[in-house]
């Protein structure tokens, strides 16, 4: 049964109360250290590493931006251990890929509290400057991303967060629960055994739960669901071909950006960094010979191709690679809607639960009959 | 203009197809000169990318040819290259090349028949087929 504790808070108030919860985590030793999102001293928000309870003050977990991965900096943090105990506060898509690095064995919760936020979206991160600039605050976008509103005048949530069905994170020990709480509330959720103890040890009271938090998600899931399906629908319409796939990544400049942003890319080395891609003149003058010329730098989408036969498998749609983009190439829904097949094909989910074995680790030798067609 | 030729690119493995490629020649079978074989050491270490870079490149089709379930060499390389196959193919469809140009077909080292019949199967379907829509677009876009 979940455990809900009630945070009430005043206007301009949300944060401090927030503050007071962690403060109070750190202070009675639930845990050693948190990560949890952080107005930094000018401005921006980032994930930051809180070790001691006296630091508590400037955390901002709803803040609309996710800069980078917190997946990547859960891979930092524990992929050689502290063996110190740290609460992580990540949005669900960021969950979904710790949740996929741990089968790849570049996360480990050993000693991490989960803790996901409800995410009604991010904003770029240049947007979300604007957004600062513009006075606004985790309050004033909670408050209107949860009666619908996200756009602000010239710029809205990133692509991927519109499409995104899964608001609220699952595979956590607990919850920061906004969906559903009503105004001037937040709840936090306990939701295994290791967030029960964590949220008495907080020292919040644990209460009432939200009413009406079962409905608001399911229906938020509905409508984010519906403009996936269609956009997945416009867009392999716009690219059901080598060639109309080539023109969506007309502007890309093989940076490898996309790839250093993703998650779950998990390779140490990219392969297209490595001594198989470093041809010789030679053999760019063979290749260009065979048609007459070769675009440079070539193998574009030769890249773009493989990332997907590497990654799309474990994609959460976290658009983090359309974020990363120096030449504004929308790449989110290239990959998500070829993660969609993929994933498909082998009934897997990427970040559904981790004693899922991915799916190219492991093999059955009376499975997939119909690849070959032939029976002995 | 003479008939449409079809290139298929032939990943076979050392131990079972190819050395059924060999024995069809031995056995005086004559088989399409459309299947260019590249012989691999198992069907299991057919990289993606390989799959990939020959049909960037204009490949009409790609053929993998390994041993039956249970007789790779190496225990279970063939069983790895059948989900590496359904992993490719879902993406491959997603842009046009759909699963009637790539094949993964079991062929035993003493199959040379089969060899034989399924090269000259997949080649008339690609003859029906056409050419792959990359064929001409050479290395402009990839």
């Amino acid at each position: 049964m979940p455990k809900f504790a009630k945070l009430p808070f005043k206007k301009d108030e949300l944060n401090k109360n927030l503050s007071g919860f962690f403060k109070g985590m750190l202070e009675n030793g639930a845990v050693n250290a948190v990560l949890v999102p952080m107005a930094q001293a000018k401005k921006g928000v980032r994930l930051t590493l809180v070790t001691s309870a006296a630091n508590t003050a400037q955390v901002d977990p709803f803040a609309p931006i996710a800069a980078v991965s917190g997946a990547k900096i859960a891979s930092s943090l524990t992929s050689r251990p502290s063996r110190r105990k740290v609460a992580m506060v990540l949005r669900s898509c960021e969950i979904r890929a710790v949740i996929e690095l741990v089968k790849l064995k570049q996360v480990n919760l050993d000693n991490v509290l989960l803790i996901g936020m409800d995410c009604l979206g991010r904003y770029e991160n240049t947007d979300f400057a604007k957004f600062q600039e513009q006075g606004g605050t985790s309050e004033s976008f909670l408050e209107n991303a949860l009666a619908g509103k996200t756009s602000m005048p010239d710029f809205d949530i990133a692509g991927a967060c519109k499409i995104c069905e899964f608001p609220m994170a699952d595979n956590v020990d607990m919850r920061l629960c906004a969906i559903g709480a009503g105004n001037g509330s937040v709840f936090i959720e306990a939701v295994s055994a290791k967030g029960e103890e964590a949220l008495e040890k907080s020292g919040l009271k644990i209460g009432e739960t939200p009413a009406g938090r079962g409905e608001a998600v399911k229906k938020l899931v509905a409508v984010r669901t519906e403009a996936r399906d269609r956009k997945f629908a416009e867009y392999r319409a716009e690219t059901n071909s080598f060639e109309a796939l080539g023109d969506k990544l007309a502007a890309c400049v093989n940076c490898y950006n996309c790839r250093v942003a993703c998650p779950v890319c998990y390779c140490n080395e990219c392969v297209f960094l490595t001594d198989t891609f470093r041809h010789t003149g030679e053999q760019f003058m063979m290749w260009a010979d065979q048609g007459g010329l070769l675009k440079m730098p070539n193998d574009t989408l030769f890249y773009h191709l493989t990332r997907m036969t590497h990654m799309s498998l474990f994609c959460v749609g976290c658009g983090q690679c359309t974020s990363a983009c120096p030449n504004d190439i929308d790449l989110m829904p290239l990959f998500r809607t070829c993660a969609d097949k993929t994933q498909a094909r082998f009934n897997y989910q990427a970040g559904r639960a981790v004693d899922e074995e991915q799916p190219m680790a492991g093999f059955k030798s009376d499975e997939l009959v119909e690849v070959t067609g032939q029976v002995k | 203009m003479g008939e449409f030729e079809p290139r298929i690119v032939a990943f076979f493995c050392n131990w079972c197809t190819y050395t059924a490629a060999d024995l069809a020649g031995t056995s005086r079978l004559s088989y399409p000169h459309n299947i260019k074989i590249i012989r691999v050491m198992c069907s299991g270490m057919v990289d993606p990318k390989f799959v990939l870079k020959a049909f960037l490149n204009g490949a009409d089709g790609v053929l993998v040819g390994g041993c039956w379930p249970g007789d790779c060499h190496y225990i279970n390389g063939n069983l790895k290259a059948r989900r590496r196959v359904a992993l490719i193919t879902e993406v491959l469809k997603q842009y046009g090349i759909g699963e009637e140009r790539f094949w993964l077909r079991w062929i035993a080292a003493s199959e040379g028949n089969m060899l034989k019949e399924i090269a000259d199967d997949m080649t008339a379907k690609l003859k029906q087929l056409g050419p792959s829509p990359q064929r001409n677009m050479g290395q402009m876009a990839v």
